[in-house]
């Protein structure tokens, strides 16, 4: 078994225009540098894309908001992109603004094999606006459904040609649960390895929910904030 | 005149107990990790996925791979973990931290609160704070006590849309300190220089003076 694909450029290539894409990160953190860059490239277009956030302007999935490849956002949070919020108000792109837990829980659940789940996040605010409400103990909670994702793009540290994943510091964040979430599940990594390379005891994702992984290069890895103190 | 920034974190840090677990919110909440009491020994939860947050990193330390969920970079402690997105809020959700202090642009005297929105003009998105809102043992907002027109920030019913539903339990303002009862908005504590008279002015909410209320040791 080899899930080793050559690069971005081939691990992408089958993706269509109108895809659901699961984009892993947390602003510009872990996020799959390659496999965007190589999407710009490619110019599919009228993807729906699930990721916490959209990038900033000129980097991450920002590079394909620019560009206008982008339908949909589902996110949590898109403070940081000036562009997004320019087509967003202008009515060209298509947002659904979700709680960030429920987002995490949403990828989780798929990737479970649980159809939906209940969750309190929303409760009695305009998220909870069509949705199934049921009490346990007292406590309202709405029925939230599992995505359904055709591919789900993430970044590791770590990898095996068997798709085993590692990751790195606050670099992990959504990253597990949207390989775990797509049908097709493509990851890039820093370090690709041999089988047995990696301690079985350190493993976070299971290479069974990993269908193509690739060795990345030149990862700029932005800083968004940099925030640090005096010696 | 009232509490600037600082001294408002200042303030929500002598809530904080030893062997809390903590999430801190954007703004004037991230201040509150800089006066951590002497002796009160609390775990910073970061719900990117990290609980034992420490300070900023010396500059040319930084590291893109270690942030907090403002985005900004960070370090670790010793006894430091680092988890998953849905490891996160789960823990947020099953009550495991004890206190969240966040901003909020309205709380209402029921205890409502509105953090996220202000309709065809401020698209950001909610990020975590409904989860938190809605799972967190004890919620203390950090804000101004008016916006900046002059009105209110506490208000009979919040007019923007809703962030959680009757979950704040305390306030700190740049004029005073309020505990959210079944009664509206109580006023336990007023800054230095700031009377009750503007306070009141000010609250357009419930407003009940505790009858202990003191002036708050800055």
């Amino acid at each position: 078994m080899n899930k080793v694909v050559a690069g971005a450029d081939v691990a992408i290539q089958d993706i269509p225009s109108g895809a659901t894409i699961m984009l892993g990160g947390f602003g510009l953190c872990g996020i799959p540098e390659n496999c965007i860059a190589a999407m710009v490239k490619k110019g599919i277009n009228n993807l729906t894309c699930i990721s916490n956030n959209a990038g900033v302007d000129d980097f991450g999935i920002g590079l394909l908001l620019q560009n206008k490849q982008v339908k949909k956002m589902i996110s949590s949070y898109v403070g940081e992109n000036a562009e997004f919020e320019r087509q967003l108000l202008s009515g060209e792109l298509e947002v659904e603004l979700i709680p960030q837990g429920t987002l995490a829980t949403r990828c989780m659940a798929s990737g479970y094999g649980m159809p939906a789940v209940y969750l309190l996040a929303g409760v009695g605010t305009e998220v909870a606006e069509g949705k199934e409400v049921r009490e346990f103990n007292g406590k309202k909670y709405l029925l939230e459904h599992a995505f359904d994702s055709d591919f789900a793009i993430v970044k590791a540290w770590k990898g095996d040609t068997l798709g085993n994943l590692i990751f790195k510091d606050t670099a992990r964040n959504f990253n597990p649960m949207m390989a775990m979430a797509g049908k097709i599940t493509i990851a890039e990594v820093e370090e690709l390895v041999q089988p047995g390379e990696l301690d079985p005891n350190y493993i976070h994702v299971p290479g069974i929910y990993v269908h193509r992984i690739f060795q990345g290069s030149n990862y700029e890895k932005r800083i968004e904030q940099r925030t640090v103190r005096k010696r | 005149m009232g509490l600037n920034k600082e001294q408002i974190a200042a303030r929500i840090a002598k809530e904080l107990k030893n062997g809390y677990y903590v999430n801190l919110g954007i703004g004037i909440p991230t201040l509150v990790a800089n006066y951590i009491p002497e002796g009160v020994n609390v775990i910073l939860q970061s719900e990117n996925g990290l609980l034992g947050m420490g300070p900023f990193p010396f500059e040319g330390e930084e590291d893109p791979d270690l942030i907090n969920a403002g985005k900004q970079t960070i370090t670790t402690l010793p006894g430091s973990v680092f988890f998953d997105s849905a490891m996160s809020f789960g823990m947020i959700r099953a009550g495991k931290v004890d206190l969240t202090v966040l901003g909020a642009m309205e709380v209402a005297e029921n205890g409502d609160i509105a953090n996220w929105k202000i309709p065809n003009k401020m698209v950001k998105g909610m990020g975590g704070a409904m989860d938190l809102v809605a799972a967190a043992k004890n919620i203390i907002v950090a804000m101004q006590h008016t916006n900046p027109k002059g009105e209110s920030k506490l208000l009979p019913r919040c007019t923007l849309p809703l962030t959680g539903v009757g979950c704040v339990k305390k306030i700190v303002t740049d004029l005073g300190v309020f505990d959210v009862t079944a009664d509206g908005f109580a006023c336990i504590e007023y800054a230095p220089g700031v009377t009750i008279d503007e306070i009141k002015a000010k609250t357009a909410g419930k407003l009940t003076i505790a009858p202990d209320v003191k002036e708050m040791t800055v």
